[in-house]
């Protein structure tokens, strides 16, 4: 540390004041020399919080001026078309912050670009980890964590979106508390309390307000602090490279290096959203003019976040359940509480399903390659597409106006794919991932191709395989594969079935852990530990046949890689590996 | 690690390479420090690093000083900070703008656009607020992975399970814990604490009562009552048949005296339509065995529905004169305005009320009753 130069007086000076008091010293060097692992996919979750950190700034600046109050008054300010409007204090400071205050309208600009931007990092970040495998033990709590700022998230926005009182958001508002009113039971009470009786009452944006800029940014700030800490003290994961075990975390430390670049990625991040906000004009609510319940714009859309509910509504057919005499409203009940719980519920109990499946307990610090990994990438997938399709109907009428397709067309095509859709999708990303795997195994054993060919004595000519060196090898040789379990009607020499398959849930399990567990096994014989050279004829196994390897169709082609592939093919030749040919 | 370059980066490598660096790797060339004997020796790292686990002593390689090249090191430090000077200006140049360009009606002459106004200082702002962050994110990007020695640091992990020891340790004193404090033993201690707690448990959920009035009957009415003149909502005049004699054509009417109430016109919208003569179906529509949507609700092919839409609320508010369709442009439900606008597409499960219509002495198109059923989404209690 100390090479040539002295830290000044007042640092060290009021370092050892701090010292005296706190004892920092020991967990400050630790602090420092804290090791994070390097890729580009963990710089997604940095910009959800940089975004979050942006929010936090230009929200603040936004409180000073803006008036959350629904009090009508009649407009005389400098926007000229909406002189004499009747319109709320709300819309009215909104107005006042895009045209008579100085960086007004950048910061709403930035705070809006900066929430979309939030969100659209969250999603990506989730997805990585997912994809990933990096919610498993032992960071299922932070992976819940995380579900848990993606859901408060979108009522944040939600409500953050609808304070303006501009006509948008005011339909926004409505389609919200039409939404409530649907809730069996309680729905009319939560209804009237929230908005202090009837829609839309003279309360909702005050209401709104103070859960958008204390309650629902504290839990944020409370989860997000709990997600860093977690996330500290468990240490980073890291994908799979030479030299990374479970063991160990290796990468560069917090201070220099993080700290220089993350410092960066935050003044990059800000600059982002600025240039957006300056040349990327959003919610330009003096356009919209004040909300009235009698007038809406058509194409009417929400930020895109709230796209997946949005769409969802659109997609239900026409249905409602008249129930000993009291309104079931399934059209809105459905679309409102269906695809969430799917995706988000989905998303939480993801992880313990997959424990369950695979047997798994063991903790993982170094990442999955997705494709090692086909059902969960599968299941990633589907979700995705079956999001995305709901996604996409919540812009149908912009869609059928841009592309020329009626409406209704439109909806029908995402009614059959929001079904269809992922059902192809799974199938398809599986034979990818299985696929992908059998090219990582062709590369292991043939090296990969040198683009030099070669021609033998009889005349033929062949392409020279390389070996792989180290680094590419340790990539490709990190996968871990589910243990396999006894079989769905498997039966030991007594022809008792054994224990944890029995019943319905036993079978589900064992069938589970089967697809889980399937894999395209590569064992490397005579192959000494880190030495990549000279492999180019080493000794090829598949498992099984050669062919495509898949679960359930015997037991000799699924396997646990490392350990002890289940049956041996001797050495194989080059042609005998290409499986299509 | 034994045949890579240190200090340039993945290409220039002798002997075997991959066909390219595989996405999920490291780019391969920092060095690696853990061990302290220089690169290549991660493996080795592990015994010292364990002792980093346990002793609590912390990891000994020192990151590196050296620099390689002095004279690249120079240009690249004339580089970092051009691009700090650069974000010096930009930030000085916001202030300039947010001093020197003025917006809104009170500041700015008579002849000045207001619009262009916070346009024109929204991107002099924003412009030199993006290239003083650019700018600094460059410098600082440049300096890191430039300037700084690139290294690579292993650290062991903790195991997160405490010793068996600890846990041990741990369920025994809570043991003694929990004995001591007899909460076990003596239950009536236990369960009137238990008691005693419920009700303030249940106290937030009280206090939250009086964020509104209940729902009764409300949203079974709306203010139409029988004489009620309908008002064309944006003139607030009220109409008579003759003057909306456009057949195929649609106007929203709110009603006379709470034509600027948002609370009464979110259920007491309507839509007037015009049809030709024979094109509105004679009611087809029973509720139970009671006839709803009659003719007499209607005068001269006039017809009033709600503008509300059945579904979540939104205005009904496009109308194709060709197929006769209302629909709502928030989901798309879409209804049909000759057949007692039933649905034909879309989330609605119920068509739209039809307000029963008459005339008034003057001549004006008023209200003969309040709507016959409840206006807008469908409630649990509606039935």
């Amino acid at each position: 540390m100390s090479e040539n130069f002295e830290v000044p007086k007042p640092l060290s000076g009021t370092g050892g004041w701090l010292d005296d008091r706190f004892h920092g010293a020991r967990g400050g060097r630790v602090l420092m020399r804290k090791v994070f692992p390097d890729h580009w996919s963990f710089m997604l979750g940095e910009i959800a919080l940089w975004s979050f950190v942006i929010l936090l700034l230009t929200g603040t600046f936004l409180s000073l001026f803006f008036v959350p109050s629904m009090n009508d008054v009649v407009y005389h300010g400098s926007y000229i078309k909406l002189d004499g409007v009747k319109m709320s204090e709300a819309y009215q400071s909104t107005l006042n912050i895009s045209f008579d205050v100085r960086g007004g309208l950048l910061m709403r600009q930035i705070h809006h670009w900066a929430a979309d931007l939030f969100m659209a990092a969250l999603i990506a970040h989730m997805l990585r980890v997912f994809f990933t495998g990096a919610y498993r033990k032992p960071r299922e709590i932070n992976w819940l964590i995380g579900i848990g700022l993606f859901t408060l998230g979108l009522l944040e926005g939600l409500f953050g979106y609808s304070l303006p009182d501009d006509q948008l958001s005011g339909a926004g508002l409505r389609i919200f508390e039409g939404v409530l009113q649907g809730i069996p039971i309680v729905g009319t009470y939560l209804g009237f309390f929230l908005f202090g009786g009837p829609f839309p009452g003279s309360i909702i944006i005050p209401r709104l307000y103070i859960l958008h800029v204390l309650l629902i940014p504290g839990l944020l700030l409370g989860l997000i602090t709990a997600h860093l800490f977690i996330m500290f003290h468990q240490k980073h994961t890291q994908m799979p490279a030479k030299g990374n075990t479970e063991k160990n975390v290796v990468g560069q430390p917090f201070f220099p290096y993080f700290l220089a670049k993350g410092g960066a990625w935050f003044f990059f991040i800000f600059a982002g959203l600025v240039l957006l906000a300056t040349f990327a004009e959003i919610n330009p609510i003096w356009l919209y003019g004040s909300y009235t319940p009698v007038a809406i714009s058509s194409a009417s859309q929400p930020d895109f976040y709230m796209g997946l509910l949005e769409g969802s509504l659109r997609i239900m057919p026409s249905w409602e359940i008249n129930f000993l005499g009291h309104t079931l409203t399934m059209s809105v009940l459905i679309p409102f509480a269906l695809p969430l719980t799917i995706v988000l519920g989905g998303a939480a109990l993801w992880p313990f399903f997959e424990q369950w499946a695979t047997g798994d307990k063991s903790f993982h610090n170094v990442n999955d390659r997705p494709r090692n990994a086909p059902i969960r990438t599968a299941t990633g997938l589907a979700a995705i597409t079956f999001y995305g399709v709901m996604w996409a109907e919540g812009a149908n009428d912009v869609i059928a106006d841009k592309l020329s397709i009626p409406l209704y067309t439109i909806t029908w095509i995402a009614r059959v794919l929001v079904f269809v859709g992922p059902a192809i999708a799974f199938v398809v990303t599986r034979r990818i991932c299985i696929g992908l795997q059998r090219k990582d195994r062709q590369m292991l054993l043939h090296g990969y191709e040198s683009g030099i060919i070669r021609q033998l004595p009889n005349g033929e000519f062949v392409e020279v395989h390389k070996p792989l060196n180290e680094e590419a090898r340790a990539v490709l040789e990190a996968k871990t594969v589910p243990a396999l379990m006894p079989g769905p009607d498997s039966e030991d020499d007594n022809g008792v079935p054994p224990p944890q398959s029995h019943g319905v849930l036993g079978r589900a399990k064992a069938i589970a852990n089967r697809a889980f567990a399937e894999t395209v096994v590569t064992e490397t014989n005579g192959h000494g530990n880190g030495h990549g050279n000279g492999h180019g004829n080493g000794h090829a196994v598949e498992a099984g046949n050669g062919h495509a390897v898949e679960a359930g169709q015997e037991e000799a082609a699924v396997g646990s890689a490392p350990s002890a592939p289940v049956g041996e093919l001797p050495a194989a030749d080059g042609s005998e590996d290409s499986p299509g040919s | 690690m034994s045949d890579m370059d240190e200090t340039e980066g993945a290409e220039g490598a002798e002997g075997p390479v991959a066909p390219r660096r595989v996405i999920g790797t490291p780019p391969p060339a920092p060095r690696l420090l853990g061990s302290g004997d220089g690169p290549g020796a991660m493996a080795g790292s592990a015994g010292e690093a364990s002792d980093v686990a346990h002793s609590g002593e912390h990891f000994k390689g020192k990151l590196p000083t050296e620099d390689p090249d002095p004279a690249r090191s120079k240009r690249i430090e004339k580089m970092v900070a051009a691009c700090f000077i650069l974000a010096f200006i930009a930030g000085c140049g916001f202030i300039a703008a947010y001093v020197g360009l003025q917006v809104g009606s009170d500041r700015l002459g008579p002849g000045d656009n207001v619009v262009d106004a916070a346009l024109r200082s929204n991107l002099a702002l924003g412009t030199s607020l993006s290239v003083a962050l650019l700018a600094l994110g460059a410098g600082a990007t440049l300096w890191v992975r430039q300037l700084m020695p690139n290294v690579e640091v292993v650290e062991e992990r903790h195991e997160l399970r405490s010793e068996a020891v600890d846990r041990q340790a741990f369920q025994e004193y809570f043991k003694e814990g929990a004995a001591n404090s007899q909460f076990v033993k003596r239950p009536l201690v236990r369960r009137t604490l238990m008691l005693g707690t419920l009700p303030l448990l249940a106290a937030p959920l009280v206090l939250l009562r009086d964020m509104g009035p209940l729902p009764g009957t409300s949203l079974r009415h709306t203010v139409w009552s029988p004489g009620r003149r309908l008002l064309v909502y944006g003139t607030n005049t009220p109409i008579t048949p003759a003057e909306f004699n456009e057949p195929g054509s649609m106007i929203t009417i709110v009603p006379d005296g709470y034509q600027d109430d948002a609370d009464a016109l979110t259920k007491a919208a309507v839509i007037l339509i015009r049809f030709e003569p024979g094109q509105l179906q004679i009611p087809t529509r029973y509720q139970g065995s009671t006839l709803v949507g009659t003719m007499n609700w209607t005068v001269d092919n006039i017809v009033a529905y709600s503008k509300i839409c059945t579904h979540l609320g939104c205005p009904v508010a496009l109308y194709e004169q060709t197929t006769h369709h209302i629909l709502c442009p928030c989901h798309q439900s879409t209804f049909d305005a000759p057949d007692g606008a039933n649905v034909i597409f879309g989330p609605a499960a119920r068509p739209l009320p039809q307000l029963p219509i008459t005339t008034d002495a003057q001549g004006y198109l008023v209200a003969k009753s309040d709507f016959t059923q409840p206006v807008g989404p469908s409630f649990w209690e509606r039935g």
